[in-house]
């Protein structure tokens, strides 16, 4: 079946010609039609605009110059605009807004070859780890649909793990590709902050949002991401640096490398079935010659403290724009402030508004220093703390979430235990460096995230590295139960 | 009654005179259709980023270096939040603290009355982006033009406590601040169009106590002469409410040029709380001495230097040195004529006169008029040199000014030269005194006023050419004989 393929051998059957870009977009696309009513992946499928990329596609490939994903259907998560397609972040405030450009990421993406196959359900812009704040619809987890996906990434998430899409891309500002990778069974790549252009990106926490591939090998995944970065002149956060490579992908060894246990990623938070899986992984991983030492790293404590005070901070003035004058839904109102309190009082969700009030409160005068300042200090503190692992260690080894996927509405009404969750996925972002999920295993059922974070830049040593671990593992890319 | 003594602050907003917009590659320019200079990223679409202009930047820190400031080697940009529908992203990018803006510390001198120069110290130059324009729409409602959002703005503050004490002292501040950024070559100055913007604050105390009074903020003045009188206005509104028994209270208040009153806007209850934070999407901007040493030898001399050397090295008068100083289009002309060997007395004297004048009528800069500085200053020696007289001169100069010949040609074709030949005067003479005896009578007999109409007989009868000073000479002694 078309849909079980991995992206790389889909393009290579393009590139072949045995299958032709307008069949591989007809497979997903009939899929989608069929199954995504159970899932809820999809805000929107843009079906004409998708064959006409197919037919681009087409053209690439009948001049012999297909590429190693032209054709390739790409599921895009929805708070990356797309030229033409509704870009809402599962906002009722940005409901019927078209953007009438590409994120950077969809411009490489279409050069490259790839079919724009619709957009995915996520958390309203990307704040929350469930996918259940989206303002649209419920996301189900593929391997149980009465439990989450993960989140925000969690329509990309379900429809790659679900074969609805062969691959998808994330966006990432504290967990939010790697722990419904990780939740789905999936595999999710942060890369280094500023290696992926951030520009269409509808900015949560500027400082920390990077976008990233989901995809079920780590081979797609550097594909992917060879794909979508590289220095991009209209993001001025974007790394002057070629793109990610993956030619060596497949050249490494695992035998030598020295990898760091962080003792406060196995806290006692850890659920049990979790700890057992990554524990029986790093038996794997030690019989192939990796050297595992524990190490402790004590800002990782602060992460998600820390984390709430910035992310939310940036957040209160990134989504300031959003006032119903230029774009998007408007209130009725008296007065140009009245217009904008109703627009905005109407169009959030509860979340958004309560991340806004954080942020605002700690940006304020007489509150600045005791926290945003603060939150910095820690910050760099907690990168510094790194750096030190990576002086000394080829990757650091840690769960990606302390829980397999949770029931759906199990933790709606305790935003403190779902926030809880990101521990491990929070320093990645904090520290700008690159980390990946993959699947190691199941606990009673469902999968289980192994993460693996690398130095910052070092993304490509990284993708080797989560290919040989991949290699070894002798449940990583096993799939649901799906019909 | 108790003395009093103003305080002036000086908040000036100058945009650059950039292609592009601060960051986006939008078009800079005044006027035209509402949203036609537009984008994705000056609109605050979601998703956009801004990328610096670097052109922004160096016009800044040459402006900051031409204040005398202290450079930010390392300087980041903030974001000023606050809603207003001409605010596209719900804030504007901006700089803030004490020593990030890219220039601090400096100081601007002013020419005084008497001769002295004043320093006016300045706190902080620093760039951000502009706002869009509200409008009422003819169809009722409002409107907003984003053609300025994100236009780049540089911002120019007087240093606390205030030098200023006067509103002519505000004037020439504003005045000498606006050459300044002229000769730069940074700012168009037009304060009409609102490329240039000045809000002074203004506040009052009883001489000798150390404690500042409230302060009123003033907006809507676009000309020197409204921020003059707008200035009095307030210095004299708050007196008479302290002398009344009253407080005066912190507002904001806006001018109506009409009524040459200020009025209250707003009444400034706190202070704005802007959550000012490091812009995540911007990277910190970094310079090495190098880099702001070429730039600081870019730096033109500039108008109060220039100023006083015409004064000192040139002997103008303070104010013709002034005048010409003032205007650089005259500064060109000027210096072009003094390449030429001018001589600077009599080149000031066609440029601030005849020449001004001339294209004043017609609605011309220097440049666009057929006169260089070669004919004047070919003009001036032919007077020097007695060649033409000077009111020759003024119809050679008129004719100069339609036509664009040399002033020699003219002179040369018409044959207005002056004449300075003794014989040729004196015949001219004899022959008007044989025409007129009785004047010549009565000169005799003691009324030597006569003089005058026989001298005025001869340059007529010469048609103006003849050398007046040779005339009044000859004349005496053709009478005395």
């Amino acid at each position: 079946m078309i849909t079980q393929l991995s992206a790389a051998e889909l393009a290579k059957k393009i590139a072949s010609k045995e299958i032709s870009c307008a069949e591989a977009l007809d497979a997903h696309l009939d899929r989608i039609e069929k199954l995504d009513e159970q899932y809820g992946c999809f805000l929107a499928v843009d079906r004409e605009r998708a064959y006409e990329d197919a037919k681009s596609a087409q053209a690439i490939v009948d001049r012999g110059e297909a590429g190693p994903l032209t054709g390739v259907p790409l599921a895009v998560k929805d708070n990356i605009s797309t030229d033409g397609i509704e870009t809402t972040c599962a906002s009722k405030i940005l409901k019927g807004y078209i953007p009438p450009f590409d994120a950077t990421v969809v411009t490489k993406s279409k050069a490259a070859g790839m079919v724009i196959l619709g957009k995915t359900n996520l958390d309203e812009f990307a704040m929350g780890t469930s996918t259940e704040n989206s303002a649209y619809k419920i996301t189900r987890n593929p391997w149980d649909t009465t439990r989450a996906p993960g989140g925000s990434s969690g329509g990309s998430a379900a429809c790659v793990s679900a074969e609805l899409a062969p691959l998808a891309l994330g966006s990432d500002t504290g967990g939010s590709i790697r722990q419904p990778a990780s939740l789905c069974g999936i595999v999710g790549f942060k890369p280094t902050y500023g290696r992926c252009s951030r520009y269409g990106l509808v900015a949560f926490g500027s400082s920390l949002d990077q976008i990233g591939p989901l995809t079920r090998t780590v081979e797609d995944a550097a594909l992917l991401a060879e794909v979508t970065s590289g220095h991009d002149p209209m993001d001025s956060t974007s790394i002057e640096m070629a793109p990610i490579s993956s030619a060596n992908l497949k050249n490494g060894s695992l035998k030598g490398l020295k990898a760091a246990l962080p003792k406060e990623l196995f806290a006692d938070a850890i659920n049990s079935g979790v700890r057992a899986q990554i524990e029986s992984a790093i038996e794997v991983l030690k019989n192939e010659g990796v050297e595992f030492t524990e190490v402790s790293i004590p800002s990782i404590e602060y992460g998600v403290t820390t984390y709430y005070i910035i992310a939310p901070a940036e957040a209160s003035s990134n989504l300031a724009r959003f006032d119903g004058i230029r774009y998007g839904p408007r209130s009725e109102g008296k007065g140009h402030i009245n217009v904008v309190e109703r627009t905005r009082a109407e169009g959030f969700g509860h979340e958004v508004k309560a991340r806004i009030m954080i942020g605002t409160y700690a940006l304020s005068a007489g509150y600045y220093d005791a926290f945003y300042l603060r939150a910095q200090q820690v910050r760099a503190l907690m990168k510094q703390e790194f750096d030190k692992v990576y002086a000394e260690y080829d990757f650091i080894l840690s769960p990606t979430s302390p829980v397999t996927a949770f029931k759906l509405g199990e933790l709606v009404d305790d935003p403190l235990a779902l926030k809880l969750l990101d521990f491990c996925t929070i320093p990645a972002n904090m520290g700008g460096m690159p980390g990946i999920s993959l699947n190691c295993g199941l606990a009673e059922g469902l999968p289980v995230g192994l993460q693996l974070l690398g130095a910052p830049l070092q993304d490509e040593k990284l993708l080797q590295i989560a290919y040989g671990v991949e290699q070894s593992l002798p449940n990583a890319t096993q799939r649901p139960q799906i019909p | 009654m108790s003395n009093f003594v103003a305080s002036v602050g000086m908040e000036v907003h100058a945009e650059l005179n950039t292609q592009s917009k601060m960051f986006c590659r939008c078009p800079v320019s005044f006027g035209g259709e509402p949203n036609t200079r537009v984008c994705p990223i000056c609109m605050g679409l979601p998703g956009t980023l801004p990328v610096p202009n670097r052109k922004a930047i160096e016009l800044v820190l040459k402006t900051a270096l031409a204040l005398n400031c202290t450079i930010a080697m390392h300087s980041i940009f903030h974001r000023k939040n606050y809603f207003y529908p001409d605010l596209p992203k719900g804030y504007q990018v901006s700089q803030y603290g004490d020593t990030n803006p890219l220039g601090y510390d400096g100081y601007l001198e002013i020419p005084g009355p008497d001769g002295e120069t004043k320093r006016v110290k300045i706190r902080r130059v620093h760039l951000e982006e502009d706002t869009g324009k509200l409008m009422h729409l003819p169809s009722g409602g409002s409107g907003v033009d984003y053609n300025r959002a994100g236009v780049p703005l540089m911002e120019i503050v007087t240093e606390f406590p205030p030098d200023i004490t006067t509103p002519d002292e505000a004037k020439d501040y504003l005045t000498q601040l606006r050459q300044t950024l002229l000769y730069l070559g940074v700012c168009d100055g037009k304060m009409e169009e609102g490329s240039l913007r000045c809000e002074p604050n203004i506040s009052v105390r009883i001489e000798g106590t150390d404690k500042y009074g409230t302060k009123t903020e003033l907006k809507n003045l676009n000309s020197f002469r409204s921020v003059q009188m707008g200035v009095q206005f307030e210095v004299r509104r708050q007196i008479a409410v302290i002398e009344g028994g009253g407080t005066v209270a912190q507002e904001t208040r806006g001018w109506n040029e009409q009524k040459e009153a200020s009025y209250l806007m707003r009444i400034k209850e706190a202070e704005n709380d802007y959550r000012y934070f490091p812009d995540p999407d911007l990277v910190p901007m970094c310079f090495d001495d190098e880099y702001i040493e070429s730039l600081r030898a870019t730096l033109p001399e500039l108008p109060l230097a220039k100023l006083r050397r015409y004064e000192n090295d040139l002997g103008l008068s303070t104010y013709d040195a002034g005048v010409i100083a003032a205007d650089l289009n005259r500064v060109e002309f000027f210096e072009a004529a003094m390449e030429l060997g001018g001589d600077p007395k009599a080149v000031c004297n066609w440029l601030t006169g005849d020449f001004a004048k001339l294209l004043n009528d017609q609605g011309l800069m220097p440049r666009e008029s057929k006169i260089t500085a070669a004919h004047i200053v070919e003009l001036t020696k032919l007077i020097a040199d007695n060649t033409i007289s000077g009111k020759t001169a003024k119809d050679v100069f008129a004719k100069a000014f339609k036509d664009g010949r040399m002033p020699s040609e003219i002179v040369k074709e018409s044959g207005a030269t002056q004449i300075s030949d003794d014989s040729v005067i004196r015949n001219l003479i004899l022959d008007v005194l044989n025409a007129n005896p009785e004047a010549v009578t009565k000169y005799k007999s003691g009324q030597m006023n006569v003089k005058g109409f026989l001298v005025g007989q001869v340059m007529r009868s010469s048609g103006g050419r003849a050398n007046p000073e040779m005339v009044q000479k000859i004349v005496s002694e053709e009478l005395e004989k």
